[in-house]
């Protein structure tokens, strides 16, 4: 296990230095963020500050070299605009992305798996077909939209939630968050609810496949030949069984939607990582935007060993190689 | 003893009651007088030296003040110095207001005014810095009160630079950097409003002064968001998260009016939307025969310019790509700014007119161009330029259009071609006049492109007149007021009116809407300024 875990580190290493080399080349080729910076009342001799400051005057190749010394030292360049380090502008907004992202996941599983089962233990029911109408709407629907459709109706013409920003936060246990204010819940919901309906859908869909495929089994025939409780064929035969695909899906999809609740960010105003990313963007703010890819990239690796460990729990059959 | 107990349970009573009342007077005013504002673009910073930008010296109004101020139309009124005058040519004496307090009690004095200029100048990491403003002025402190501003040669546009500049105190500022200021830690203003908290991308909250100088601010407490997304805004007012947004996207405009619930404010800024066009190359690179081939560049021609400003029918782009929302332009700043000429108005749509002056110029049979703007910068730029290839169609120009992000198009707009030249041919693009007078238009376009100088900075058709450039000049050593006035006119008549050096489209006009019961006086110069903000 530990070798294992050691070579895949490594292997992480060299996939973020590839990033960090795609990434500085690629935000380096467009426009000049001196631009967007500047007042256009300034003259030629501030423009040449500005360049000079932002270190813009010299070679994008020695650029590069000041970017991997400073990002050994655990730095990631400081903000063209706010003029404070990346990394600390980053970090400040995670917390309420990470909130976001774990309470949408949380409705996605909670609804998702029982749904899903359901319409794969009914396949010809009313009631499944219209979950798996319902599956295809998520799906299809452009979250922007959505999120404008959840804040007219919910907020606007009910008021039952506020339309915009996060809640009151509290601090328990060392970790200031909104989950804790009934405020921060209710700010929570709809966003939430906004950025989960397609990863909804996607469990509701892998769900109901994977119990099609399983509950045809003759493990789950024998069970139910020996007279087990139908309550117990679902949760251990069935549930076990259906829940690799499903781990790796929800794994992988944890990291997009931290990465790209960009939108559900700028729909409901969240403060948090996604909204300072597309601000960035569209302000050419190149630290910002090198190092938020830089640790988006560190999260995904990261998931996707976590999800290469949890298999081995889920299925005996998985064995990780060079684990003793 | 019975009695006793009763006086007890009388006072027990008694002060339920009045903690009870207290607490619903208290909500009562904490509801009436507090302001949730939807902002459409938050400050980078809250130190009012680092970044000269449009939404942070909007909200340092709040905070700081300025020497010059500057109200809703741009005029100048005494904020923290109550005259100026020019003393002799080159020096400028400003009195300043006695009596100020800054939010941590101590006084405003000469010495606070000599520590903002020093420290504005010399920010460290500021994307975008006051020097501007400031550069070549020698301030001196004659008394507490009175300050003086040497200049080497005569400087009209004193006072109106000096309302960019906010005063920030030396005690609190005393080497107190950027983030100081973000945290609040050495955000000691002498304005209306006092910091209290920001959390970026989340939430500003201020709270008022109540020993500034000027007229008392109206709510106890003020809290920013956030909000970019246009229809996001617009939904956090209807459901009443917020109580007044900025930037209502032109197409709301007229849906929203008719909610009694709201009550909007429109009115023009001081951007106006223009066309550059290229006036210096014999071969254009986006110039083209209409088989393709090689021309000599049509646009140097001032008759081919003025047919194009003929083509363009200014009422169907107000109608229909800004929905009513802007004022058509025939120079380069609304009625009312200093140095407007009362002659211009915009030219008529007269496609007949435009032909035969292409006839004239010798291009009966038209020429193929393409027309570059922006798809993000100006409110619905990447529309008006299509609307704009129509109307030039019409007239026998073969007219493309590309579009791009603000991020990379001001590069290529300014210096994408061969050594740094300005790529595009023909361009949509605005300007807005800072300073609120005719000259900021007139010296940083129309102007010959003098890098040295500073002059011409955004010409990007590097349009070229020696008279006007004498104009211009004249004007900026000009320190009586009327006499200047006259001059920009001049300069604008000859430059925009005889010469097309640039084709003036519209004004933008900007709308904020509030909760019925608010009303905000619109500003010329775009900010949102919460003391702009009045109940019925």
């Amino acid at each position: 296990m530990t070798a294992f875990i050691l070579r895949r580190s490594l292997q992480s290493l060299i996939v973020l230095f590839v990033m960090s080399l795609l990434v500085f080349g690629g935000v380096n080729m467009v426009g000049d963020p001196v631009d967007m910076l500047i007042s256009p009342e300034a003259d030629q001799m501030e423009i040449d500050r500005v360049i000079r400051d932002l270190g813009l005057d010299r070679p994008v190749t020695e650029q590069y070299w000041y970017f991997l010394v400073n990002a050994f030292k655990g730095e990631l360049g400081r903000s063209f605009i706010f003029g404070e380090p990346a990394l600390k502008l980053i970090i400040q907004r995670m917390p309420a992305t990470m909130e976001l992202a774990l309470f949408s996941l949380l409705l996605a599983v909670v609804f998702g798996i029982p749904l899903g089962v359901y319409a794969g233990l009914k396949p010809e029911g009313k009631l499944s077909r219209t979950i798996m109408a319902g599956s295809i709407l998520g799906f299809s629907m452009p979250t922007f939209w959505v999120g404008i459709l959840l804040i007219m109706f919910f907020s606007v013409n009910l008021g039952w939630f506020p339309s915009t920003g996060r809640g009151e936060t509290a601090t328990y246990f060392g970790m200031t968050s909104s989950i804790f204010t009934a405020d921060g819940l209710s700010h929570l919901f709809l966003p939430a609810f906004n950025l989960a309906l397609f990863k909804l859908s996607s469990v509701i869909r892998l769900a109901r496949a994977g119990t099609r495929e399983v509950i045809l089994q003759d493990y789950i025939k024998f069970a139910r030949a020996k007279g087990v409780q139908e309550s117990r064929v679902i949760r251990v035969h069935l549930l076990k069984n259906i829940m690799i695909p499903i781990v790796t899906v929800i794994g992988l999809e944890f990291g997009s939607l931290i990465a790209f609740s960009t939108v559900t960010e700028t729909v409901f105003a969240w403060p948090g990582m996604g909204k300072l990313i597309i601000d960035s963007i569209y302000n050419l703010d190149r630290p910002i935007i090198v190092a938020y890819l830089m640790i988006i990239v560190l999260i995904f690796v990261t998931l996707n060993l976590v999800v290469d460990i949890l298999y081995s729990f889920l299925d005996p059959r998985v064995r990780i190689k060079g684990a003793k | 003893m019975s009695s006793l107990i009763i006086g007890e349970v009388k006072m027990k009573f008694l002060r339920l009651l009045c903690i009870g009342l207290a607490s619903v007077s208290f909500s009562l005013s904490a509801y009436a007088e507090d302001l949730r504002v939807g902002l459409k673009s938050e400050p980078s910073s809250i130190d009012p030296h680092y970044h000269n930008l449009g939404p942070n010296n909007g909200f340092s109004k709040h905070i700081f003040g300025a020497l010059v101020g500057s109200d809703e139309n741009q005029q100048h009124f005494p904020d923290l110095a109550v005259s100026w005058k020019p003393i002799d040519d080159t020096t400028w004496e400003f009195k300043l207001r006695q009596g100020v307090k800054w939010h941590d009690g101590s006084s405003f004095t000469a010495d606070d005014v000599l520590f903002t200029v020093e420290r504005a100048q010399n920010v460290p990491n500021s994307p975008s810095s006051f020097v501007t403003y400031l550069k070549g002025k020698t301030f001196s402190k004659v008394d507490d009160h009175t300050v003086h501003v040497k200049t080497a040669a005569p400087y009209p546009l004193m006072p109106n630079d000096l309302t960019t500049v906010k005063i920030i105190s030396a005690k609190a500022g005393k080497d107190a950097s950027t983030e100081d200021y973000n945290s609040g830690k050495a955000t000691i203003g002498t304005g209306p409003y006092k910091f209290v908290e920001w959390v970026p991308g989340d939430r500003i909250v201020l709270t008022r002064n109540d020993s500034y100088y000027g007229k008392k601010a109206v709510f106890d407490n003020v809290i920013m968001k956030p909000i970019k997304s246009g229809p996001a805004r617009i939904s956090a007012l209807l459901a009443g998260d917020v109580d007044f947004i900025d930037n209502v996207p032109p197409l709301d405009v007229a849906r929203l009016k008719q909610d009694d619930k709201l009550q909007l404010s429109s009115g023009p800024s001081n951007r106006v939307i223009y066309l550059h066009m290229d006036q210096f190359r014999e071969a254009s690179p986006h110039v083209q025969a209409k088989d393709g081939g090689a021309i000599k560049n049509p646009l140097m021609d001032v008759r081919v310019r003025k047919a194009i400003s003929h083509a363009i029918n200014r009422d169907a782009i107000v109608a229909r790509v800004m929905e009513g929302v802007a004022v058509k332009a025939g120079q380069l700043l609304p009625a009312g700014f200093h140095g407007v000429s009362e002659k211009m108005t915009p030219d008529a749509y007269d496609p007949d007119a435009a032909k035969k002056l292409m006839a004239d110029a010798g291009y009966g049979d038209g020429f193929k161009m393409t027309v570059h703007g922006p798809n993000d910068r100006y409110i619905n730029d990447a529309k008006i330029a299509e609307a704009l290839a129509q109307m030039l169609t019409r007239v026998g120009i073969d007219a493309s259009v590309e579009t791009m992000p603000k991020s990379v198009y001001f590069k290529r707009a300014s210096r994408g071609g061969p050594d740094k030249s300005p790529e595009f041919s023909f361009m949509v693009l605005g300007w807005g006049a800072g300073s609120g007078e005719a000259s900021s238009p007139l010296k940083a376009l129309l102007h010959t492109y003098d890098k040295s100088k500073g002059l011409g900075a955004a010409n990007r058709g590097r349009h070229s007149d020696a008279a006007v450039d004498a104009l211009i000049k004249k004007a900026l050593a000009t320190v009586d007021a009327d006499a200047r006035g006259k001059l920009l006119a001049e300069a604008t008549e000859k430059a925009v009116g005889e010469n097309y050096g640039v084709i003036p489209l519209h004004y933008q006009v900007n709308t904020w809407a509030a909760k019925s019961g608010y009303k905000y006086l619109p500003r010329t110069d775009e900010y949102t300024v919460v003391m702009g903000l009045s109940k019925d």
